[in-house]
């Protein structure tokens, strides 16, 4: 029988009374082996064609293979979906699948009470139980009374299903997520034939494609027909008010590079990206590497200085130059961002933030590097830094970068995060052809009659001219030396350096101009309490302030993109509510420029665990001060 | 849009003399430095290549070495301590029609920037690299670098420094690199000859230029340099010729039982020129024996030790610069992998059809 040519039966048969959810979180979690990542994946593809909206959380261990069964080895995914607006990965699964007792061990205190259990009972014995530190058996001293349990030797099941096709005892075992995906998409009404079409396309015509479709195949069937109870599975989720289009889903990585790419284009610009390899942001050069036909020149650099001193070379020669990595290596490169500085070169960095400091926690999410985006430089250095709000977000947040560092001709740090780059949500993708171009101009070419001055600004804009090597009659030296005012030679005149410092400063500043000015994202533009954020604490603001407002609060949600230099209205903004409320994933650093910039008594919720806000942190932040002041 | 059209001819319609090379900048080393014969050396070798100004590219690190792209009339990059080769890298992979030239001193290039060295060397990046070694921290004012030899008395080492030094040629070889050349700053003939040598190969060329620091380490490579010692103490190696030196009464022959090189004496009662090796500069041993020897016993050798060419990083990327990215493009790559259609309210949504994967 060829399994993959036989159309997935419609479930109909044995079907439960499904109760309709506003949305549903579900967390998979289980070894670094068990293929989790695939699990969710193919979960959260087969949920979008399915119409809801819907937001994930990839959650691995540091460790690439870490041993079997240790609960710091235990890999998991989250998903939430709906049929509303989906703005963050959940706060507390609703279901949690615990592939084996270290998962159970690492994942039951965020399941919630009354949620439900799946568990795979083969994966449960004395050893399995006793390496993932538990001293007795959880399923039998109580503590899982609180969960609605499902247990299945979802092991032995999958043998069972991948018996016919001849595999190893292994290779049958790793069809084991397959199974687990076909009983989940039986629970929520799920259709199996893209995954199928994938799993095709991606092994081919192979035993292993058979045994992972029949596995999937099996899991479906199970729950079409096991006696499971119609309150325990069976949710049905309508689909979500989504604008129309064609959609795919993105991690941040992607939308990232992609984004780059685009506004390369927009720019009439060649990219030279140059980075070294750091967790967690190899994906975007990975990316961008299997991109090379479409404009993109890479390099895998030798070490972090050298891959922002590349983009710097790539840039003087007339490229748009993009450098890449997280918070120590961003340190590593500070020195070479403050030569762009004076040599006032476009020049992209992006921090995927993690937490720090030093080694920190490579896999965690923090945003603790705007301080190190804003000041991380010696001299007085400023840089436009910009800040992604979501994966999705990441697209658009690139595309502003390239506009800004290749119109003002000054470097650009991009603020992304562990959770944003790794995470997936839907994206409805553009057409490049609709974009607003901003086309770069070089200066032209002359005979050398007169002198070119490359330090002569242009008034709009405070841009000097970019005149790459290789343009006749244009023939100038640069550098890191203060430089004397349009002509650009070696100046030390103490009058000198005080206006180029002005020049650069107020070149920056007045991008202030150039950009939207600040409306609230929810909520009025005065009232008693705003809640101000950047970056991926977007979903959780965004969910708890819209809860809020739905039960009658007058809070606003203002998210920032631009944090320097800040939209020229902001401060007039947030001097129209009584509160000013800053939830950060850091010490409070946003907080301490608002307050500076602007004399604000603005507040910090602070939150620097390696994990994202729950939403419920913060509507218990904005209630606390909603009540307070009355 | 914004493309400048380039010039098409790699070298000058009218020839352009030294000074065509030449800024307006005053140059501003010591009175007596040997950077001012290193100067002038690559202007006339410019000169003579028929280098188009417009096409050449000077990009340095810091220190007194460093302040060369100011004094040339092509395009310069005076960049950061020890990243000029870094940041070369990348203005040729961007532009791969310029020639590049890397201006870099023995504490930039080997000591703050010796990762970056060892890298653009192995990588084989098409550029030249010229290292002024004076075995000194001149710029400030005087410290032992990484070159200077045991005992160097400096501010940093008032009791004589301790460490070994690196020789720049040898951690060349040791690291890759294809092309690999020696000289002296004062010796203009020569030094002008071998900066054209590393000019017409492809893939990284590694020039150290020995350069006397009048201030600080006056007179260091008096030892071969001197009037008295040139002729005893220097071995310009030419390939295909024998290498002799001392006007052709000495030579150098190799030891087989321990395999080192040593010298004989050509002629009059010496074991005649039958056992006198012959330079040939593809041979990586030989230019690794020949790069260790150290005056007095042995005489300094110069010129093109090592050329043995390879593809470049370039050559092997593909050479030609990648083009704008397309509307067209873009959209494709966008449109790779699962994507579906959502259509307007109530109709739900539906898969792409299998031409957008």
């Amino acid at each position: 029988m060829n399994i993959l040519s036989t159309k997935s039966a419609k479930p109909q048969a044995r079907q439960p009374a499904r109760q309709e959810l506003e949305s549903v979180v579900v967390r998979f979690a289980g070894d670094s082996g068990d293929g989790i990542q695939v699990l969710g994946a193919k979960f959260a593809a087969a949920t979008a064609l399915a119409g809801n909206d819907l937001a994930t959380f990839p959650d691995f261990p540091a460790e690439i293979r870490a041993p079997t069964g240790t609960t710091y080895g235990v890999s998991a995914f989250q998903i939430n979906f709906g049929g509303r607006s989906i703005k963050t990965p959940g706060d507390a699964p609703d279901v949690l699948v615990a592939m084996n007792p270290a998962a159970l061990k690492v994942e039951l205190p965020n399941l919630r009470t009354g949620g439900i259990l799946i568990l795979d009972t083969g994966s449960f014995s004395e050893r399995t139980l006793r390496k993932a530190g538990y001293v007795g058996d959880p399923r039998a001293d109580g503590s899982l009374d609180a969960f609605r349990r499902i247990e299945i030797d979802i092991s032995a099941l999958t043998l069972e299903a991948v018996k016919p096709l001849g595999l190893s005892q292994k290779d049958a075992l790793r069809c084991k997520n397959m199974w687990t995906l076909g009983l989940v998409y039986w629970m929520y009404g799920r259709e199996r034939d893209a995954t199928i079409a994938w799993m095709k396309q991606r092994y081919g015509d192979t035993p292993i494609a058979e045994a992972n479709v029949a596995a999937l195949n099996a899991g479906h069937a199970y729950g079409e027909t096991a006696e499971l109870s119609g309150d325990l599975v069976g949710t049905v989720l309508p689909p979500a008010p989504i604008a129309p289009g064609l959609y795919r889903t993105v991690t941040g990585s992607e939308a990232l590079a992609w984004g780059l790419m685009t506004g390369a284009h927009l720019a009439g610009l060649r990219l030279f990206f140059s980075s070294y390899p750091i967790t967690p942001a190899s994906p975007v050069l990975h990316i961008l590497t299997a991109n090379r036909e479409a404009g993109v020149e890479t390099l895998q650099a030798e070490d972090e200085i050298a891959a922002v001193c590349a983009a710097i070379g790539g840039s003087y020669a007339g490229a748009l130059g993009v450098t890449s990595s997280s918070g120590p290596g961003i340190a590593l490169k500070a020195e070479a961002i403050g030569l762009a500085v004076a040599a006032e070169l476009p020049l992209i960095v992006i921090d995927t933030q993690r937490a720090g400091p030093s080694t920190g926690m490579p896999t965690k999410t923090e945003q603790s590097d705007l301080n190190l985006a804003m000041f991380g430089r010696h001299g007085e250095s400023p840089v436009v830094v910009l800040a992604a709000r979501s994966p999705s977000d990441c697209f658009d947040t690139a595309v502003e970068a390239v506009r800004l560092a290749s119109r003002y001709m000054t470097p650009v740090m991009l603020l992304s995060d562990g959770y944003i780059a790794n995470a997936a949500q839907p994206w409805r993708i553009p057409e490049v052809d609709g974009l607003p171009g901003f086309p770069v101009r070089f200066a032209e070419p002359h005979d050398g009659e007169r002198d070119f001055l490359p330090y002569a600004r242009d008034p709009e804009t405070g841009a000097r001219p970019w005149a790459p090597p290789g343009t006749p009659g244009l023939e100038h030296r640069i550098g890191g030396i203060e430089k004397g005012e349009a002509t650009g030679h070696i100046s030390y005149d103490p009058k000198n350096h005080q206006r180029m410092v002005d020049a650069r400063a107020a070149r920056i500043e007045g991008i202030a101009g150039d950009i939207p000015p600040q409306r609230p994202e929810l909520g009025n533009d005065r009232g008693p309490l705003a809640v101000v954020g950047w970056g991926s604490t977007y979903g959780p603001i965004s969910r708890a302030v819209l809860v809020l407002r739905e039960r009658g609060h007058d809070v606003a949600h203002i998210h920032l993109r631009h944090l320097n230099p800040f939209p020229a209205n902001l401060g007039e903004l947030l001097t129209g509510y009584d509160r000013v409320l800053v939830p950060e994933m850091n010490a409070g650093q946003l907080v301490t420029l608002l307050r500076a910039r602007y004399l604000l008594p603005a507040e910090p919720l602070t939150k620097v665990t390696g994990l994202p806000f729950k939403i419920e942190e913060i509507q218990h932040a904005i209630l606390e001060r909603l009540e307070k002041r009355a | 849009m914004n493309v400048v059209a380039p010039v098409a001819s790699p070298v000058s319609p009218t020839p352009l003399k030294p000074s065509d090379f030449a800024s307006d900048q005053e140059v501003r080393w010591c009175p007596g430095c040997g950077d001012y014969a290193i100067l002038k050396a690559v202007q006339k070798a410019l000169a003579d290549l028929g280098a188009r100004p417009e096409k050449t590219v000077f990009v340095s690190g810091i220190g007194c070495s460093s302040r060369f792209p100011y004094y040339m009339a092509t395009y310069g990059f005076h960049t950061i301590h020890g990243r000029a080769p870094a940041i070369a890298t990348g203005v040729k992979m961007t532009n791969p029609e310029l020639d590049v030239w890397v201006v870099t001193g023995d504490g930039d290039g080997l000591s703050i920037g010796g990762n970056h060295m060892l890298h653009v060397l192995r990588r084989n990046v098409d550029l030249q690299i010229l290292l002024f070694n004076n075995e000194i921290y001149g710029l400030t004012k005087g410290q032992y670098s990484p070159t200077s030899r045991v005992g160097t008395r400096s501010p940093s080492s008032p009791g004589g420094s301790i460490e070994d030094p690196v020789s720049p040629v040898q951690f060349a070889l040791g690291a890759g690199a294809r092309f690999i050349a020696r000289a002296i700053d004062t010796q203009q003939k020569h030094l002008i000859a071998v900066l054209k040598a590393a000019q017409a190969h492809r893939g990284a060329s590694f020039v150290e230029i020995y350069q006397n620091c009048i201030v600080y380490n006056d007179e260091v490579f008096a030892e071969f340099t001197g009037r008295n010692a040139a002729e005893q103490q220097q071995l310009l190696v030419e390939h295909g010729k024998p290498l002799v030196f001392a006007g052709g009464r000495k030579g150098l022959r190799l030891n087989h039982r321990d395999l080192s090189l040593e010298v004989v004496e050509i002629g009059e009662g010496g074991s005649g020129a039958a056992e006198v090796l012959v330079h040939d500069e593809t041979n990586r041993t030989l230019a690794s024996l020949l790069a260790a020897m150290q005056p007095p016993e042995m005489p300094v050798a110069l010129g093109v030790l090592y050329a043995n060419p390879q593809p470049s990083f370039g050559e092997r990327r593909g050479q030609a610069p990648r083009p704008v990215a397309t509307a067209e493009a873009l959209n494709k790559v966008l449109r790779r992998g699962d994507t579906w259609v959502v259509s307007a309210p109530g109709e739900g949504t539906a898969p792409a059809p299998a031409g957008e994967a």
